[in-house]
């Protein structure tokens, strides 16, 4: 069973022990550190009204969940106005469902596959080869890790985990009809072999399926993003396109979508515009020479309607631009996989609880230092480390974290109420720390605490408390 | 699958505690939809004519699209054999039935002028953009016989033809003349927003041209003052 259906998230410590000493990952991740953020500033540099932008982008999103039920309404009427269809999925495996009818009952082989996470959320290709199809990726790094039977470790570059060699090694295990003593020393040569494979691909298949970014109420108007092409490909050869795609793309209007585009690219990669912004209406026009005879869209919720009214409706505003994990400490030092399902770092923190049900993705909400970072690149403002704060209160509650960590916090509460107790019990602590390290300054050893001294000296106290310093301090002013 | 449409209108309205019939929301997103408000526009473009040519030039240079200006219509076929010779690509050109293209004096340069959509095997193709916007310079092309979206992304060399006079300073405005051509809801069935030629970042964080979509794109500005 793959990483989709089987989340390794309630194995996050040892996947992020493992990630921490893998050469080769730890290697992308120091290029992505420097690359993403660069840009990103650079963009908004460029352009004064972004901080306004992301309050109106903001804005729309809220306006549209307030008023998500009669938004849907309009869309599914303009969608079926312009000759599409609109199929409702309450759960993955209803969408899966829907997609293998649609692909069986016109007798596909072959889909090809823009890139979308929802794909990735409801595990559509491992239904689709169930049944006898053979889904297709054409993003160029969700061929890569389809080619490795791997889940993305970044929303928005899958393959950002991987070395050049990694990719030379993989294109030589599979495309074994090409010549073997080919150059694929250049990263160009093998972008140019991977076009010409998925060329063939686009031109033989049978049916196309996109993801979207946005979903238009005003026009019933699904929208994707790209920079390759690859989801143009997608829809514009076959007979038959299929949109799949969660509840909250639903965006009113063209202007609306305008807005959140102008934060969208600039967020995710640094581009002022990402190269294809493509809107798609139903199918193919009677007089239209080229496009889909067919036009499907499979709106699924999958637990986001339960979201709304809840701390964590505001994760439903995120347009997966991928800054806040572009930003994270935490998503540097262990990359996207240790996370374990298919939404990693910090939004992936919020949401793959929701998701998968905090029994299963509780580990996340606590992979955070609480640095504050992904909220403030976040487009949409979206306050991703209060809602860990949620998650860490429900996981609590739900007395889902293990005995010791349950056990200490209940010593901690027991001091933390008594304020004279817990002034005095530090303050002796705190003497005692000092004397006993008071030759190096640090433990290499304490009791209950190897989870640090295992990797790390811990730095000893002064001999006085914090409290105590900012009492002498305030009262010397 | 209309259970599941209605469980899961019905799962919103409980979280939002609304019907759905409340008269006061149902005229918000009646007036959003109707009205579709404006919101931030950035003031770069906010230029006159002759500002939002150079302004959509510079970013259309800056996402790796080469841009030349021809003084009419009829000089568009030689700007389009000379970039053509001067990238060492073969002479042949496929276009569709755009009117404005067609009317060009193509028989004045040694051409091979193919029509209608691409099947994949063209190297180099031609069409006529519906609008440009100045703000990220980026190219709105439009479905149909005129233009088949096919030629937008399987050629590898890609030469559009933008009047000046249809470049607009922001994407909004591109929306309003969508709405004048094809009616207040309407679209053709697919509308490509385009901005420089083809790119990925997905092999080792490097960015390259010609992903999927041309390797090249050139635009040819119309500029009849």
């Amino acid at each position: 069973m793959s990483v989709h259906s089987n989340p390794t998230t309630p194995q996050f410590k040892d996947n992020a022990h493992k990630a921490m000493g893998d050469p080769q990952l730890q290697q992308a991740m120091g290029k992505l550190r420097a690359g993403f953020t660069a840009l990103r500033q650079m963009a908004i540099s460029r352009l004064p009204e972004f901080e306004s932008l992301r309050d109106s982008a903001r804005d729309i999103k809220n306006h549209t969940l307030a008023h998500l039920d009669l938004y849907i309404e309009a869309y599914e009427k303009k969608v079926t106005e312009s000759g599409g269809h609109v199929h409702f999925a309450r759960t993955a495996g209803e969408a899966r469902q829907i997609i293998v009818d649609i692909c069986k009952t016109r007798g596909a082989k072959t889909v090809t596959k823009g890139k979308s996470m929802i794909s990735e959320e409801i595990a559509l290709n491992e239904a689709l080869e169930a049944a006898g199809v053979a889904p297709i990726e054409t993003d160029l790094g969700e061929y890569i890790i389809q080619l490795r039977g791997e889940i993305p470790s970044h929303i928005i570059g899958p393959a950002v985990h991987l070395t050049k060699e990694q990719v030379e090694g993989d294109f030589r295990r599979v495309h074994t009809h090409l010549p073997v003593d080919r150059d694929l020393h250049e990263p160009t040569q093998l972008l140019t072999e991977a076009r010409g494979i998925l060329r063939e691909k686009f031109l033989a298949s049978d049916i196309g399926i996109t993801g979207a970014n946005f979903l238009i109420a005003e026009t019933g108007t699904s929208i994707i993003v790209t920079n390759e092409g690859n989801g143009d490909l997608t829809q514009i050869l076959p007979k038959c396109h299929i949109v799949i795609a969660s509840l909250e793309k639903i965006t009113p209007t063209l202007e609306d979508a305008a807005q959140l585009l102008r934060v969208l690219a600039r967020s995710a990669t640094g581009q002022e515009m990402s190269v294809y912004t493509t809107l798609s209406t139903g199918p193919r026009r009677p007089d239209d020479v080229d496009g889909p005879e067919e036009y499907h869209v499979v709106l699924l919720d999958n637990g986001r309607s339960s979201m709304i009214g809840t701390q964590f409706q505001d994760m439903l505003r995120c347009i997966r631009c991928g800054a806040c994990m572009n930003h994270c400490p935490v998503y540097h030092a262990v990359g996207g996989h240790a996370y374990g399902w298919v939404y990693p770092g910090p939004m992936g923190a919020v949401l793959t609880p929701s998701l998968i049900g905090v029994e299963k993705g509780g580990q996340l909400p606590n992979a955070s230092t609480f640095c504050g970072r992904c909220e403030s690149v976040c487009p949409m403002r979206i306050p991703l480390p209060g809602m860990m704060r949620h998650w860490r209160e429900r996981e609590f509650e739900r007395h889902l974290e293990p005995s010791p960590v349950r056990y200490g916090l209940g010593v901690w509460a027991f001091f933390a109420k008594r304020p004279w107790l817990y002034g005095a019990a530090t303050r002796i602590a705190a003497r005692a720390m000092a004397y006993y390290a008071r030759k190096t300054g640090r433990f290499a050893a304490l009791p209950l605490a190897s989870g640090w001294t295992d990797w790390r000296d811990f730095p000893a106290p002064e001999g006085e408390t914090f409290q105590a310093k900012w009492k002498r301090e305030r009262t010397a002013k | 699958m209309s259970e599941a449409r209605d469980e899961i209108l019905g799962l919103l309205r409980r979280s939002l505690h609304v019907s759905g019939a409340e008269a006061p929301r149902r005229a918000a997103v009646q007036s959003r939809l109707a009205g579709a408000p404006r919101g931030v526009i950035p003031a770069r473009g906010q230029l006159d004519r002759a500002g939002r040519v150079a302004l959509f030039t510079q970013m259309a240079q800056a996402a790796f699209a080469s841009v030349a200006v021809a003084p009419g219509p009829a000089d568009v076929p030689a700007e389009a054999a000379r970039w053509l010779r001067d990238n060492n690509l073969p002479a042949s050109l496929r276009m569709g039935a755009d009117l404005r293209l067609k009317a060009m004096p193509w028989a004045g340069t040694a051409l091979e002028i193919a029509t209608g959509r691409s099947d994949g095997r063209d190297l180099n193709a031609i069409s006529h953009a519906f609008a440009g916007v100045a703000e990220s310079g980026t190219l709105f092309l439009t479905s149909g016989p005129e233009n088949p979206t096919t030629l937008n992304f399987l050629p590898d060399n890609h030469i559009v033809v933008v009047s000046a006079a249809d470049i607009e300073g922001d994407y909004e405005s591109v929306f309003e003349r969508l709405r004048t051509s094809f009616g207040k809801g309407l679209m053709p069935r697919t509308v490509n927003m385009i901005t420089g030629p083809s790119r990925s970042a997905d092999i080792a964080q490097t960015m390259l041209l010609g992903a999927h979509g041309p390797r090249k794109l050139h635009i040819v500005i119309v500029d009849a003052a």
